[in-house]
């Protein structure tokens, strides 16, 4: 018993900051490896050359038989060929010593870490509060701005999604502490929810979306109900199985999914029953306000869409935090037998936030499937699940803000670099592995009280729980 | 009933592959508490591995015999070690002692790289190789089935089996497992007794890697083809295994890996292929609601 | 003699093969503070996670005489005995570290508070009842901060405050709940002996609006001087029940707890960290 003692009776095991070995603050790290932490004393340049040289050649012993020896089919398409790609090998090598050692050099004759002061966190503080107007202004104004382009548009929409699901994912991972790997789950529900009664039934975006979200919630709740009492990794796991099952179902059933074909000819939303047909037309968008028939008033509208069902995410949210049912969530990311001691029905009020999680989940979702006007089980992939909950994580658990910055650059971030291809996918989740490093509490990391006697004075991340 | 026994056969021989990779999870997961995901990609890896030194000794003109295959799966273990033990390096010691979600969510990042680096630098067409373990045994001929054993399910459970035997005895029996087992017990005083903790955490990450990469010689003698993906499918089970036999329990990842592999195979057998998956991911919602420590787990008692 | 908050009847306990708890019975009058001691391993925090529902007893029952009348504790789920009207601290305080102190308080009246907002719906539209009800939980949370001398940290961060303000917050919390039955674990471990003067008197302040209470504690000090029951358990067993003299004179609480007979209040073996 008292074995399991070390592990489990201590509240907030990851919440608090280990000084096992003096370092006091993991935020501060910046990607050195604890041991050269200051206040180690600072290795001399012969030091940190046979370092790099060290890591080198790990890098030769990595990358000869991956990189050097690149398999491929045979010209006749029998066994394997090997060709040889020395020059490759060479260049990660090196770039891997001038990076080792760089990194060294700049732990070694960098200023010494300033303590975070109270100042410095007034000024982001105040940093805080004129950014977020400002990219709400940004976002609102965007499709009037001369010079954005069609892409551009398209794009904005795709990092409203993905804004929209990391808020929401935020209420289940960053507010009530339960770490969903399988998101995306509701995601689908809400898409297929609006793809199948649009077009069984001919029903319209604006009757499903509601509907979508309320089906997505019922399966939130489904799911969660047994699974609610496993805590943190348990519950992690758990959540990925549940998408995967979800996903391995909407591939099979072919009858009622269309199985991997998807499904396709999903309606596009009307303007208050103004369709945005590409020719106009009576009864069209265009027609009515008289306006030359483009196909940009669709792209203009879904962005207003989705900006839309974004800023409710957000708008709930943060009414809610300010709530006792908010309040309740982050006490039980806090300390969960200290809810229940209170009185606090601890099932209950995780359902609540399962529930309005896949809520949005689904919205998103819905809105998903009446922009792309096709769906297949492609879009719903365990990676999908794992990009949103890196926004949330990346961009602070809990910081509305945060995590919109998160979602802009790595959503943004993934689409600039278009042209790397296959590549790109190795840059993001390298990019999750660094700024992981980098800020292991997120970009925006400090939180906000939710009521004040007298002025509000933001707490510091390293006291704030993760939840189990 | 010879159907059956020979569905028995198969699903031990696929258990005996997700119980190596499983035992990877449990002992990452029993001495630093963090699930990697990157692990099911580092078998992938060493899968990859295994086939690129196959190539190269078919290339050299040596005829494939047991002695290559100990060489390839001597590589194989050697380079997917180096793999385990950097990625450890660069993306969870830095996280050590840090908030729980961070080491996740590194994981998580280092498998999309692995994926991806694997999918550039080796392409993303399936790779096949041809048989190399050829051979049956016949067991017993009845009512026209016959229940056989391929040389290949008898190598992949005595390589298993003697490798699985060496690395208990490692856990059992050296300064080293007694040193792994005490990090596992509680880090901040084996570290104050004077045990080196960082490094045993590297070799535990060393060792898992270097079984992974045993299941991913033995799944691709056994399937024949390859491709950057089979990392993520296989780690799941693979940690459904770890779960199923109570994580951070040794024999449990192997009997849940045996568990698993069978349930998958007689699924497929005698219910339906395309959901074989669903079964596998269903035994682990049900494991964990109604028996969350799994078979062999300890029991977690929450202290008030 | 005034009526029992709180009857306890042949408690019993079982984990495994173990009985940690053997049938105890004992009863909490209205009114009184109620203490609970013995050495290491005897059982008393089982008894408190018993009556706060933290486990279910094996066999015996627990009785409460609340809000609404006698109740059955031992038949109610754990969150409900809270809205029953017992209240509990940790023996490790558990706070919500990342959560400000008033924060801390205002989760601690969530129910009455969430009833006021038709579950969350008027909340989120800003009812004026919803508005009128967080006015006066602030309120009762400002009573008890100013009754715990904390209310200049109102604002702060609960984690960021000392250990003895920590004790007295979790306190103050606890009795945000409007308990008419209050259980401490060990209110008074680690504190210095000023704080454990400054607690007795609070304890006292508590019982003195009305609130009885049940408390386990190893300073000795604390207990003789303000209970005015002690209740002596020793491997599971109740061994002696009556008042700080009697149990004092008691022989096999004096020989439970040092060997011998020992004529000093305080034990001479360290009784910190029971498990």
């Amino acid at each position: 018993m008292s074995g399991a003692n070390s592990s489990l009776g201590v509240p907030h095991e990851g919440g608090v900051p280990h000084n096992d070995d003096g370092v006091p603050d993991p935020g501060e790290l910046s990607g050195i490896p604890r041991s050269s932490a200051p206040p180690a004393p600072r290795p001399p340049m012969a030091h940190s050359l046979r370092d790099a040289g060290m890591a080198a050649l790990v890098a030769l012993g990595l990358f000869v038989p991956l990189v050097g020896l690149r398999t491929d089919v045979g010209p006749g398409g029998g066994g394997l060929i090997i060709r040889t790609r020395w020059a490759d090998v060479a260049i990660l090598v090196g770039l891997v010593f001038a990076g080792r050692l760089l990194l060294n050099l700049w732990t070694t004759f960098r200023p010494a870490p300033k303590p975070r002061t109270a100042q410095r966190s007034a000024m982001i503080a105040r940093v805080g509060t004129w950014v977020a107007p400002v990219l709400l202004a940004y976002a609102v104004l965007l499709p009037m701005l001369p010079g954005t382009t069609r892409y551009g548009l398209d794009l904005g929409i795709l990092v409203l999604t993905y804004v929209m699901l990391g808020w929401g994912l935020n209420i289940v991972v960053g507010l009530a502490g339960l770490l969903d790997l399988g998101y995306v789950a509701f995601y689908a529900v809400g898409a297929y929810s609006y793809a199948l009664l649009s077009t069984t039934f001919g029903l319209s975006f604006w009757v499903c979306l509601p509907l979508a979200g309320l089906l997505a919630a019922f399966w939130g709740v489904l799911l969660g109900f047994p699974v609610l009492r496993l805590r943190g990794d348990y519950l992690a796991i758990v959540t990925l199985a549940f998408g995967e099952i979800i996903r391995v179902v909407l591939l099979n059933w072919v009858s009622l999914t269309g199985g991997p074909n998807g499904i396709s000819g999903i309606p596009r939303p009307s303007f208050f029953g103004l369709s945005f047909s590409a020719g106009g037309g009576p009864g069209s968008f265009s027609d009515f306000f008289g306006l030359e028939p483009s196909p940009t008033h669709r792209v203009v509208f879904l962005y207003y869409v989705i900006l839309a069902l974004a800023l409710l995410t957000n708008w709930v949210t943060i009414r809610l935090r300010r709530q006792p049912l908010g309040r309740a969530w982050e006490a039980l990311r806090e300390d969960e037998i200290a809810c229940r001691a209170l009185g606090i029905n601890v099932t209950n009020t995780k359902l609540t936030a399962f529930a309005i999680g896949a809520m949005f989940g689904g919205f998103a979702g819905a809105f998903f499937a009446t922009r792309q006007a096709f769906i297949s089980p492609e879009s719903f992939t365990f990676i999908e699940s794992a990009i949103i909950l890196a926004i949330v994580v990346l961009g602070g658990l809990g910081s509305q803000l945060g995590v919109a910055i998160a979602a802009l650059v790595m959503i943004g971030g993934f689409e600039a670099f278009r042209d790397l291809e296959e590549w790109r996918m190795l840059v993001f989740g390298g990019a999750m592995v660094v700024i992981m490093v980098w800020r292991p509490r997120g970009l925006v990391s400090s939180r906000t009280p939710s009521v004040s006697l007298g002025k509000r004075r933001a707490i510091a991340a390293e006291l704030v729980g993760q939840g189990r | 009933m010879a159907y059956a026994l020979q569905q028995l056969i198969n699903g031990v021989a696929l258990g005996m592959i997700y119980g190596l990779i499983a035992v990877g999870y449990t002992m990452v997961y029993g001495i630093i508490g963090m699930i990697n995901f990157a692990h099911g990609d580092i078998f992938m890896v060493g899968a990859f591995i295994s086939l690129i030194s196959f190539v190269l000794i078919a290339a050299g003109g040596w005829t494939a015999g047991p002695g290559a295959i100990l060489l390839v799966l001597l590589v194989s273990m050697a380079v997917t070690a180096l793999y385990g033990w950097s990625v450890e390096r660069v993306a969870y010691r830095p996280l050590r002692g840090s908030f729980r979600l961070a080491p996740l969510i590194s994981a998580i990042g280092m498998s999309i790289v692995l994926q991806n680096y694997v999918q550039v630098a080796q392409g993303a067409r399936v790779k096949p190789i041809e048989a190399i373990v050829t051979g049956n045994l016949e067991l017993w001929h009845g009512n026209g089935f016959a229940v056989s054993v391929s040389s290949m399910q008898a190598l992949i459970v005595v390589v298993t089996l003697g490798v699985l035997a060496v690395f208990t005895w490692l856990v059992t029996r050296t300064p080293l497992g007694r040193a792994m087992r005490a990090c596992e017990q509680d880090r901040k005083m084996a570290g104050l007794l004077g045990i080196d903790t960082d490094r045993t955490i590297s070799i535990t990450f060393v060792i898992g890697a270097a079984l992974a990469s045993v299941a991913g010689t033995m799944y691709l003698l056994r399937y024949g083809v390859i491709d950057f993906y089979i990392g993520f499918l296989a780690g799941v089970k693979a940690f459904t295994a770890a779960v199923l036999g109570g994580i951070g329990s040794l024999p449990g990842a192997v009997l849940g890996g045996l568990l698993i592999g069978l349930i998958e195979t007689f699924w497929s057998a005698y219910f339906s292929v395309q959901y074989k998956d669903v079964a596998t991911f269903a035994i682990l919602v049900i494991t964990l609601i109604f028996m969350p420590t799994g078979l062999l787990g300890r029991a977690e008692v929450e202290k008030v | 003699m005034s009526a029992p908050v709180l009857q306890v009847r042949e408690l019993v306990m079982r984990f495994g093969g173990l009985t940690a708890v053997n049938q105890v019975s004992f009863n909490a009058r209205a009114g009184d503070i109620t203490a609970v001691i013995g050495p290491n391993g005897a059982g008393k925090t089982t008894v408190f996670n018993l009556i706060t529902g933290f486990y279910r007893p094996s066999a015996g029952e627990i009785l409460l005489h609340g809000r609404s009348g006698e109740r059955a504790l031992h038949r109610t789920p754990g969150h409900r005995i809270a809205q029953e009207g017992v209240a509990r601290t940790f023996q490790n305080i558990r706070l919500f570290p990342g959560m400000t102190v008033l924060e801390n308080l205002l989760v601690a009246q969530h129910n009455r508070l969430q009833a006021s907002t038709f579950f969350g719906i008027g909340a989120a539209l800003g009812l004026g009842r919803y508005r009128a009800a967080e006015r006066a939980a602030v309120d009762l949370a400002k009573h008890w901060l100013e009754a715990t001398r904390l209310l200049d940290r109102a604002d702060d961060a609960a984690g960021s405050l000392p250990y003895g303000a920590q004790r007295r917050l979790e306190i103050a919390r606890a009795m945000c709940t409007e308990p008419v039955l209050l259980c401490l674990d060990e209110p008074a471990a680690g504190l210095n002996p000023r704080e454990s003067e400054e607690l007795s008197e609070l304890i006292r302040l508590i019982r003195a609006s009305g609130c009885s209470i049940l408390l386990i504690e190893h300073d000795m000090g604390v207990v003789m001087k303000i209970s005015d029951r002690v209740v002596v358990l020793d491997h599971g067993k109740k061994i002696a029940d009556g008042t700080p003299a009697e149990v004092r004179a008691d022989e096999t609480v004096i020989a439970a707890y040092l060997g011998e007979g020992d004529e000093d209040d305080t034990p001479a073996v360290p009784l910190e960290g029971a498990a």
